[in-house]
């Protein structure tokens, strides 16, 4: 098994593989703890169905470079769900459901009419479940990639204490002179970002896994908020690693291999914090 | 110039408005309670004050050097916090957060603060505590020691004891009143009036009748007798 892993890795596609995997991992768990507090579980989901709505329309209009459209659109859509928050006619979790559910029929509605590929429901598939797109990166790609993952963590780093303070209690930090606004638009927008490079990985379908499953499970076992982001952001990292390995070795589907990692290891901390 | 001067304030939700013509002034050293029935606008007023909702008409002037960000506030509970993996050093450190300004991280001077103000609220040795496993009331000393982290002059209290048993509340009213001899300007919610009467210097009460004045004005007025009446026809 080990030589057969030993002749993947020579690949470079392989090599691409592992690392959008991991760097994906690492920035969509760091910002789960928070989703998960704030009750936006599914604002992973919604968002993905924003994005592939998005990309149903650069695929329409013969873009290129479909990221242009697909970043600015979902970053939009981050910014008014997350505001919804508060007082507003139409609660989060139904916002949330009405554009995913929107986004996710128009967009596949638009590549029914104007299709230009014959084989639709194979782009469909692969853009909803990611199937193999992670197998077929570029160098490009793996720099884009790597780039905004700095990026996004180095914001997180850099904004850990004003984050854990607006999740914690908006209204205090609001009321202290914390800008509660501004930083909840930067969590909106880090999100949007994440969920984009994640769907290369997983798909639209299996963002929310990735967002939250590392932050519940870590939420099982440690209790402070330092831990558990810490713990969630090491899962992550090791479940999206042995999920690309196992799903080269094993021929699976690489975004539902890793959810399923994920969900493994889920199991084995609730298990593991029930005894403690 | 006071540190709050509240005049011809309106209060509500969406033009529709629940208290009218609202005015008082709150001074260093005063430990004022705002008392009412349910509903009556006692935390929207805690809202306004605190900027977090604007007023439907009036104005709230800030002065005697009292700085926007200078406002400690202890909040009901929510949902979220109930089930929140922090521990109690990192809630009462955020408290210093309003200081930072767009500096990332807390400095020693802060960290100090923090751990200062643990240490006055007697939850030292909790620091390390997960902040979901405490009883109510070191729940509410660890949002306390998080609200004087934010100032050494006035703090807002919406409903500090509600939810605590009798020896806690009594104890959380001393702690209180101890801050308040201490220096600090207490402006504080309550259902409770008989802890009002007794601790408090001025009171408002809001509801069809506005009052606003010292304790023992408050105790001689029409709207007083008739709530302590209610109160103790209601105890009986």
């Amino acid at each position: 098994m080990l030589e057969t892993l030993a002749t993947y890795l020579q690949y470079p596609f392989v090599r691409y593989a592992l690392i959008v995997g991991v760097l994906i991992a690492l920035c969509s768990s760091l910002l789960g703890v928070t989703l998960v507090l704030k009750r936006f579980s599914f604002i992973g989901d919604g968002l993905s169905h924003v994005a592939f709505g998005a990309i149903a329309v650069a695929a329409v209009l013969n873009l290129t470079n479909n990221m242009l459209l697909v970043l600015p659109v979902t970053v939009v859509s981050a910014v008014l769900l997350l505001r919804t928050g508060q007082n507003t006619k139409i609660k989060g979790d139904a916002a949330i459901a009405m554009i995913s559910v929107g986004a996710m029929a128009f967009g596949y509605l638009l590549m029914n009419l104007f299709s230009t590929s014959p084989n639709l429901s194979g782009d469909v598939c692969s853009t909803l479940f990611g199937s193999t797109s992670i197998l077929t990166l570029s160098r490009k790609n793996v720099l884009l990639c790597a780039v905004l993952s700095i990026v996004v963590v180095a914001a997180f780093i850099l904004f850990y204490n004003k984050i854990f303070a607006v999740t914690f209690d908006e209204d205090f930090a609001t009321a202290t002179g914390t800008r509660a606004k501004a930083y909840n638009l930067l969590i909106a927008v880090i999100i949007a970002v994440i969920i984009v490079l994640a769907m290369n990985l997983v798909g639209s379908l299996l963002i929310s896994a990735l967002v939250i499953f590392p932050a519940l499970s870590a939420m099982r076992l440690f209790k402070s908020f330092k831990s558990v982001t810490i713990c969630s952001a090491i899962l992550s990292v090791i479940c999206a690693f042995a999920g690309v390995i196992i799903s080269i070795l094993a021929g699976t589907p690489v975004g539902s291999t890793i959810v399923a990692v994920d969900v493994a290891a889920f199991l084995v901390c609730l298990v593991a914090g029930k005894m403690k | 110039m006071a540190y709050l001067s509240v005049r011809d304030l309106s209060l509500g939700y969406d033009a529709h408005s629940i208290v009218e013509g609202l005015n008082f002034t709150v001074n260093a050293g005063d430990y004022l309670c705002i008392v009412g029935e349910n509903g009556s606008g006692k935390s929207t007023l805690m809202k306004t004050l605190l900027r977090l909702q604007a007023p439907l008409s009036g104005e709230i002037l800030i002065g005697d050097g009292l700085q926007n960000n200078e406002i400690g506030y202890l909040p009901q509970q929510t949902v979220v916090q109930k089930d929140f993996p922090a521990s109690v050093r990192e809630i009462v450190l955020s408290g210093c957060q309003g200081r930072c300004g767009l500096r990332p991280f807390y400095n020693k001077e802060e960290k100090k603060l923090a751990e200062e103000n643990m240490d006055r609220m007697g939850i030292k040795d909790l620091a390390n505590r997960c902040y979901r496993e405490l009883s109510g009331g070191q729940q509410q000393r660890v949002l306390l020691a998080r609200a004087l982290c934010a100032t050494r002059k006035i703090l807002l209290l919406d409903e500090p004891v509600s939810g605590l048993d009798p020896m806690v509340t009594a104890e959380m009213y001393e702690l209180i009143a101890e801050l308040n001899k201490e220096g600090i300007t207490i402006i504080m919610i309550s259902h409770d009036i008989e802890a009002a009467v007794r601790y408090a210097s001025h009171i408002l009460h809001i509801g069809k009748k506005l009052f606003f004045g010292t304790r023992d004005e408050y105790l001689h007025s029409d709207a007083g007798k008739l709530f302590l009446m209610q109160q103790e026809g209601g105890e009986a």
